[in-house]
């Protein structure tokens, strides 16, 4: 049902997409004005976001540990599951945000016959969220040849090498096979497998769908709608040098396209798709493990209610005087001060 | 309460979660599966809210007025306070790696016990509560209200998480559960929420300087028995010092290794080792009735609590004039020692660097904090030919080791257990990969949990652990579990007796004190647990 709602929303994005750019003719609302909003959003969104959680103090150092702490020089440290130093630091959130170390990591549990738990690997998931990611950011460069006149040499090549099974005309996209694999085997896995359909939210499946959307109708107006190219770039060129146009001729598939594209980037800061800032501000994986080597100040530390041996020896000096332990205030008299400190 | 056998609740586990939304479905709380509550008594002595005599199964939990205020405000105070807590808030993609990882899930099946949904639990009160999306759009944005229902489901569901971070390994953005309890716990306390088996060592604790409530007197005395004990097999009686001021150093260990079997035993290898030390270099080592316990119950209460318990560490180095501290096995004392202690009450500038005396080695990854751990104390004092040791004694023991969860994904203390058990033992066997160093498994009874009411839950998640140590029991016919955690000692017992009958539970430094010879000993003919030794046998 989740599912079912999310789709359903991003049917009637299209919709609104369709009549509003083509019957309606809201060209310019569709391919200028939300489109504008929709970036302003996300880069205000993204940074306001970013900078809440910046706000928030970091009051201890609780980094996970996965390997051999800093020890005595005989015992080999692992400078990166554990770092004792920030180059440490560095390469382990390189392998977490660009190689996903953690997810590489999963296991899968199976429950044997005779009393038999067993762990295998399962590296799928990992497979496919990093040719998702990959592929994804492949496809944001690629599309910058539209925002650029004339269009420089790297973007160039990662058309050309995107390009190189030469199959077709115009050529076909690697890229748009392998994110149109990646996204169905991540919407599968949340609808086919108990467990994951159980912990999965609206917000889960809306962000598939939607994506799925994006890449759908970019490959229908590649391959199939022909749209006229030379004035979808007039338009992103107007886009970009602020001095938005919309010629003629462009055909309403674009304006369901972008349309879906600025609902993502309208819901990218409010939505969980902000793992993408926040995977680098994770207290787990940014902070040396070496707590006992080098202080951490928490920056809202307070003195607290303590209970002081004075007090603590007056309430049992008797015993502790018969059981022969040593005292600092003889039997007799009380110690002033005995009081609970702050 | 008599719970389920072994092969019965083995085939009973079901990870198929129900047909109905998680969100529908209530939660049923289960006799064995939560702890009793607190009365108000330990609640009073330390100044927590709301104390009061409730049962978790009576329908009114007798909530203070204005409790669904206090738990909103708190959480909103706590995502400015903790980074941690609001990235984890907001960042989940639900991709479901850590759902497996958690081992009452593994063992119970219930869903609410996939890490992620342990989560989602508070995160759906966050969105709905706390964000702009999930006040309008409420289920669809996944938030939900905060409700006497949904309440109780937090409290019954973080009291089954032993905060053993196992799960926050595998997470792609490294969140912690662990951290979610700890502040959903802290929360929950807030309106008074928590179990007996926290509250009553966390008041204990603060009077008497211990979680079991020993008093000064006994506390001596109970040491003192186990050196009579050392002296019938050794023939040498240890004479531990106890608050001495001007000692070299002062020693803190969990009061579990003074109180029950099999953490006597462990208790007793510090004795020895200390005694050795004291005969063979002079070494003055102390132990304190004050700051009589390592463990820190607070840790499982708030932050503030763990705090409060934690100073009197600090305090009592201080007030004795020691050069720097010494700590026993235990493992969540060792994730506050090593995470906590010295940003909470820290700067220990009043102590020196922590070199060896005997050694002359300087422990520079404790630099700062000043306090030491006893079982990287033992490997250097082995790596540089310190001790006198005879393995055969340990002839008996055919050991596997449990990497303890906070020393092991709290601090990354691998190798120094090892180095010193190969040095003590002659036959050692790892449990399978998987189940070892970063990716161990919890004894089922972490964060004052180990109660008796709850038993079913404690069997449950103890099975990961249990299965594989049947494996190489099984496999490699080991006898032996070791470990360095105090409340491992405790819990694993009870565990490996209902799942792997014949394996026995010991602390790292039980294996030292039987290895280790004292001088002028005479011939020993058993064990520290008084058991023969092979080629001793009366003829």
């Amino acid at each position: 049902m989740k599912a079912i709602y999310s789709l359903f929303l991003v049917f009637a994005l299209i919709l609104l997409a369709m009549i509003g750019a083509g019957t309606l003719g809201m060209e310019y609302l569709f391919g200028v004005i939300i489109p504008y909003l929709a970036v302003l959003a996300f880069v205000v969104g993204f940074m306001l976001k970013v900078i809440g959680w910046g706000k928030s103090a970091v009051p201890f150092r609780i980094t996970s540990t996965c390997g051999q702490a800093k020890s005595f020089p005989w015992i080999k440290e692992n400078k990166l599951e554990n770092p004792s130093s920030t180059w440490g630091v560095i390469g382990r959130m390189f392998f977490e945000v660009f190689l996903f170390r953690s997810l590489f990591r999963n296991t899968k549990v199976e429950i044997h016959d005779g009393q038999r738990i067993a762990y295998s690997s399962s590296k799928w998931l990992w497979l496919f969220a990093i040719l998702f990611h990959y592929t994804f950011l492949v496809i944001v460069l690629r599309h910058m040849r539209f925002f650029t006149e004339p269009v420089p040499y790297p973007f160039v090549l990662l058309d050309r090498l995107d390009g190189m099974l030469q199959i077709g005309a115009p050529v076909l996209y690697i890229s748009s096979l392998i994110i149109l694999a990646a996204l169905f085997y991540l919407l599968l896995r949340r609808l086919l497998i108990p467990s994951m359909r159980y912990i999965s939210l609206p917000s889960d499946y809306f962000p598939l769908f939607l994506i799925i959307g994006v890449v759908i109708t970019g490959i229908l107006m590649r391959y199939f709608l022909k749209t006229d190219i030379m004035a979808i770039k007039e338009l992103s060129m107007g886009l970009v040098t602020f001095r938005p146009v919309t010629p003629e001729g462009i055909g309403v598939i674009f304006f369901i396209h972008l349309f879906l594209v600025s609902v993502l980037l309208f819901y990218f800061p409010i939505s969980k798709l902000m793992h993408m800032g926040g995977v680098f501000l994770s207290p787990t994986r940014n902070m040396t493990g070496n707590t006992r080597m080098v202080r951490h100040v928490n920056p809202w530390n307070y003195p607290v209610k303590v209970h002081t041996y004075d007090a603590y020896e007056d309430e049992f000096r008797e015993k502790m005087v018969e059981a022969g332990l040593p005292v600092v205030k003889p039997l007799e008299e009380k110690s002033e001060n005995a009081e609970n400190k702050e | 309460m008599a719970i389920q056998k072994p092969d019965t609740m083995f085939k009973n586990i079901d990870h198929k979660p129900p047909r109905k939304d998680w969100m529908d479905v209530p939660a049923d709380i289960k006799p064995g599966r939560y702890c009793y509550a607190a009365g108000p008594e330990p609640l009073e002595y330390v100044g927590m809210p709301n104390p009061r005599k409730w049962d978790p199964l009576d329908k009114d939990w007798k909530l203070p007025e204005n409790w669904e205020n206090t738990i909103i405000t708190g959480m909103k105070e706590r995502l400015e306070k903790y980074r941690s807590f609001k990235i984890f808030m907001d960042i989940c993609v639900r991709c479901g790696a850590c759902a497996d990882k958690c081992h009452y899930f593994i063992g119970s099946g219930d869903p609410k016990n996939m890490p992620v949904l342990r989560a989602e639990l508070l995160r759906s009160i966050y969105r709905g509560e706390l964000t702009t999306a999930g006040q309008i759009l409420g289920r669809f944005a996944g938030g939900r209200k905060l409700t006497e229902e949904v309440l109780k489901e937090i409290w019954y569901y973080y009291y089954q998480c032993s905060e053993c971070r196992r799960c926050s390994i595998f997470c792609p953005y490294g969140i912690d559960q662990a951290e979610i309890t700890i502040i959903g716990r802290e929360l929950l306390n807030l309106i008074g929420l928590n179990i007996g088996w926290i509250a009553q060592p966390v008041a204990n604790c603060y009077r008497t300087g211990n979680h079991l409530g020993i008093q000064p007197h006994a506390f001596k005395d109970m040491l003192e028995f186990f050196c009579d004990d050392i002296e019938e097999i050794y023939g040498i009686k240890p004479e531990p010092t106890f608050n001495k001021v001007g000692a070299d150093i002062l020693f803190v260990t969990p009061s579990g290794d003074v109180f029950a079997d099999p953490g006597t035993y462990t208790c007793m290898g510090y004795l020895i080792l200390f005694h050795y030390l004291k005969e063979e270099y002079g070494l003055d080592i102390t132990w304190s009735t004050y700051a009589s316990e390592g463990g820190n119950f607070g840790l499982f209460t708030s932050h503030e609590m763990m705090k409060r318990l934690n100073a009197k560490m600090y305090m009592e180095a201080k007030r004795l004039g020691v050069k720097w501290i010494l700590g026993g096995e235990c493992g969540h004392m060792w994730r506050v020692i090593h995470q906590y202690m010295d940003t909470m009450n820290g700067p220990a500038d009043f102590l020196e660097m922590p070199i060896s005396p005997i050694t002359g080695t300087r422990f520079e990854n404790a630099s700062s904090t000043k306090m030491v751990h006893i079982v990287e104390f033992t490997a250097d004092l082995i790596k540089n030919g310190k001790l006198n040791l005879n393995k055969s004694r340990n002839a008996n023991v055919r050991a596997t080791y449990h990497d303890s969860c906070n020393p092991a994904r709290g601090m990354g203390f691998f190798d120094e257990p090892r180095y010193v058990l190969n040095n003590v033992i002659d036959t050692f066997h790892e449990m399978p990969q998987g189940t070892t160093k970063e990716q161990t498994f919890c004894c089922g009874g972490g964060s004052g949990l180990n109660a008796g009411e709850n038993e079913e839950i404690r069997m449950m998640g103890g099975l990961p652990r249990a299965n594989a140590v049947k494996f190489v029991h099984d496999k490699h016919d080991v006898n032996m579990l070791s470990c360095i955690c105090a409340i491992d000692r405790a819990t694993l017992t009870a565990m490996v007796d209902y799942w792997v009958p014949g394996v026995q539970v010991c602390g790292v430094h039980e294996l030292v004190g039987n290895a280790l010879i004292l001088p002028g000993e005479h011939e020993r003919e058993t064990d520290l647990r008084g058991e023969t030794l092979p080629g001793k046998e009366e003829e």
